[in-house]
């Protein structure tokens, strides 16, 4: 056959030709426009439409930025700088950025305090979000934070966060004693012997020892206010959620009613109505002479609004197992505490995972509703003190801007760790 | 609070709450420091600067008081109200008094249980207006339309006033003063209203003040002073008495700069009120030169009206009602005899 072809054809290929590329219009970034953006007519115009509108939006932006002031005493003198071209005046951020970041009454020598300990933060909260990229003896740090972060933030003798510390260990070991005879015994005395231990501290007095300099709460304002308040409310309002969830699931009458009634009430009513509670209401309640900080008082009410939410997202996921999670845990002989922990909850909160990061991203944004009992948080420092100055009465989109820039970075870091864990936490096959 | 040093270091330097005894000006003396309570932020009355201090007309009020009864107008803690947690703030004794631009009503006053010692500005309800309207009265502003905040009493009057000059208009609903900037300057509406004062706050901020103009015609009585509690009257008399020095001292020419020739060489009056004669003072229960104090803390109430809203400032309010007696105004402090 080779011989006939030999003669018959004139040339014959001997070897494969390299591979060309596909056609122009079949590859790179023509193929994906081609086929995501300009697949058929309908496609076509709203692309179009699209671009007009991206187009639209950073010509219109762009000068804003490009033309921004950075450097103006007043929103006058940025007008004139301007002289009515498009433009922001951003030296309102160059000028007050303390004021945002850490209210107007924190003694500026001292922001390195607030500042480290949101550093530290990171320190602290990494062995909880990655527990399988940090060493588990960083949990240590991680329980020691909270102290530290309150010695740093409102400063005083390094004794009070010690003593408080102490109780809480002095308590534990009470309760690592007697949990192996009873769970409730365990849990009670525990509680009863970190009050004896603060009681006891509290009779030393007040102390000098290591003291820095000391900070009021009503002196806390800021951005800084909104991230206390969001990170503390958060990581109360998870364990007191799931114990409402729990009890709300128990078999016992008096603690079911106790918190259904507890989860009803504080859902329907709204936050603002607890915060004027926490700031109006109490100062009547209380006895005269008796200080109850602010801070305190927002941050029980906080805690309390979102506990009953985590609580009714808890429950849902508790409500999700099947019944056969909670049959098989008994028939190996496992009693409550150790069959909630070892085989319901890691469960439940896998899948109530969304849900607590939801109720989590929009507690941290309702904390701006501290300004209306007059605390001075992000937003409370621009609709009060910064608009009401006579230098800048006026600038809004930039400040504003600005708030929401800060929000959108921490809510959207949320959000993203929140994806990260759903998948790391997957064992399921869908 | 302190069987528990975790709690009680909390809130050691906490809001001090609880009702105070009757004897406020003793409570004062003890801490050292006045509590005053004022707005969170309301341009030219108050409103912390760069440096968190706070300056402004309502806040030279505070530092009045703090100058006359403790020598030092620094000795304040400026606790910032909402409108809705103001009246709350000083009835439990949170704050000793409150100078937060509050309009004396009869309600208030009565049954709210609160003394007003006087007033500090005569405040208003005006219309601002586009200067290319051509309008420069407000019974021409028939059928305009109106930016008008809801649920305020400046609704009614502007609706009592419309009516009762048989003119129509037609309102424009908006939540804030923010947003009221924004609608009016975008043109939706012919009309802005809001106290006097505001008005012209607003005004300052605009990129063009000279386009638009405050009208002449004031719809309402807002009458704005500081208060105490109900139940004290020692105090009352105190904060009452700081004031009409103040304005006293406007009268009879007594300024920050002049304050010490003028104890020693003016007429019985001035000398009365400086506490180089008599013992007006000691009455109070307080010494001789409180007042000299107070007015030197920053100057008398022109002093104090031109240096933080008077016309040489942005927000360029002119005296109108609030100049002084002798010069067509309201303001007529009581002898101080």
């Amino acid at each position: 056959m080779a011989d006939t072809h030999a003669h018959s054809v004139r040339f014959v290929r001997e070897t494969m030709l390299p591979q060309q590329e596909p056609p122009a219009a079949e590859r790179g970034a023509v193929k994906w426009m081609r086929q995501n953006l300009f697949s058929n007519l309908r496609n076509s115009i709203f692309t179009l439409i699209a671009i007009y509108c991206v187009y639209w939006l950073v010509t219109s932006l762009y000068p804003w930025f490009a033309n921004g002031i950075w450097d103006a005493p007043s929103i006058r003198a940025c007008r004139e700088i301007l002289e009515g071209d498009v433009g922001g005046c951003f030296a309102v951020l160059t000028e007050r950025w303390n004021q945002l970041l850490f209210g107007f009454q924190y003694p500026s020598e001292l922001y390195w305090r607030p500042t480290l300990a949101f550093l530290l933060l990171f320190i602290a909260i990494a062995p909880v979000l990655f527990r399988k990229v940090f060493p588990a003896q960083m949990l240590i740090f991680t329980a020691l934070y909270p102290f530290i972060a309150y010695y740093l933030i409102w400063g005083g003798s390094i004794l009070v966060p010690v003593m408080a510390l102490l109780g809480f260990v002095a308590g534990y070991m009470v309760y690592a004693r007697l949990v192996t005879q009873s769970f409730a015994m365990g849990f009670f005395g525990g509680i009863i012997a970190a009050f004896v231990v603060w009681w006891l501290t509290g009779l030393v007095g007040e102390s000098t020892f290591l003291a820095l300099e000391p900070v009021a709460s009503r002196n806390m304002g800021g951005f800084m206010l909104n991230l206390m308040l969001g990170t503390v409310c958060v990581s109360l309002s998870i364990p007191f959620g799931i114990a409402l969830a729990l009890g709300r699931q128990s078999s016992m009458p008096i603690i079911k009613w106790i918190c259904v009634i507890f989860i009803e009430f504080v859902r329907g009513v709204p936050l603002i109505t607890l915060l004027f509670v926490a700031s109006v209401v109490l100062a009547y309640f209380l006895p005269p002479g008796a200080n109850f900080d602010l801070f305190v008082r927002v941050v029980i009410m906080i805690t309390m609004f979102a506990s009953a939410y985590i609580a009714e997202v808890i429950r849902g996921a508790l409500a999700a197992l099947p019944k056969g999670q909670y049959e098989a845990a008994d028939s190996l002989g496992l009693d409550y505490p150790q069959a909630m922990r070892l085989i319901i909850l890691p469960q439940a909160l896998k899948i109530s995972i969304p849900g607590i990061v939801n109720v989590a991203v929009g507690l941290f944004k309702d904390t701006t509703l501290v300004s209306i009992i007059s605390m001075f948080d992000l937003v409370g420092m621009i609709r009060g003190p910064i608009l009401a100055s006579t230098e800048w009465n006026g600038v809004y989109w930039e400040l504003l801007g600005f708030a929401a820039l800060l929000f959108f970075v921490v809510c959207f870091g949320i959000s993203k760790y929140s994806q990260w864990l759903e998948k790391e936490l997957a064992t399921d096959h869908r | 609070m302190k069987n528990s040093v975790f709690l009680g270091a909390l809130t050691a330097a906490g809001l001090t709450a609880g009702v105070a005894g009757a004897a406020t000006l003793d409570d004062v003396k003890e801490r050292g420091t006045l509590n005053c309570g004022v707005t969170t932020g309301l341009v030219g009355f108050a409103a912390p600067d760069a440096n968190g201090e706070w300056g402004g007309f309502d806040v030279g009020v505070c530092r009045a008081v703090a100058a006359a009864v403790l020598g030092d107008p620094t000795a304040v803690e400026f606790v910032p109200t909402t409108g809705k947690t103001r009246f709350t703030a000083l009835a439990s004794g949170e704050i000793d008094m409150l100078a937060r631009n509050t309009t004396w009503t009869f309600s208030r006053d009565v049954d709210l249980k609160f003394e007003f010692v006087g007033v500090n500005y005569y405040d208003g309800q005006g219309f601002m207006v586009p200067k290319a309207l051509g309008v420069s009265s407000a019974t021409e502003l028939d059928g305009a339309t109106v930016c008008i905040q809801t649920g305020t009493t400046t609704e009614l009057n502007l609706a009592d006033y419309f009516r009762n000059n048989n003119m129509e208009y037609t309102p424009v609903p908006i939540e804030t003063n923010a947003e009221a900037q924004q609608q009016y300057l975008a043109g939706a509406c012919d009309v802005y209203t809001t106290d006097a004062s505001g008005l012209a706050a607003t005004r300052a901020a605009f990129e063009s003040p000279g386009d638009h103009v405050v009208l002449p015609e004031i719809i309402s009585k807002e009458p704005l002073g500081p208060l105490v509690r109900h139940g004290d009257n020692d105090w009352g008399d105190i904060v009452r008495w700081t004031l009409n020095a103040l304005i006293a001292a406007e009268e009879y020419g007594i300024t920050s700069a002049n304050i010490d020739e003028m104890s020693a060489s003016g007429n019985p009056e001035v000398k009365r009120i400086l506490g180089s004669e008599g013992d007006l003072g000691a009455m109070l229960g307080l010494d001789a030169e409180w007042a000299k104090r107070a007015i030197g803390a920053g100057g008398n109430y022109g002093e104090l009206f031109a240096k933080n809203i008077g016309e040489s400032t942005p927000i360029g309010l002119s005296r109108g009602l609030n100049a002084q007696w002798t010069e067509g105004g309201l303001l007529y402090a009581p002898p101080f005899r």
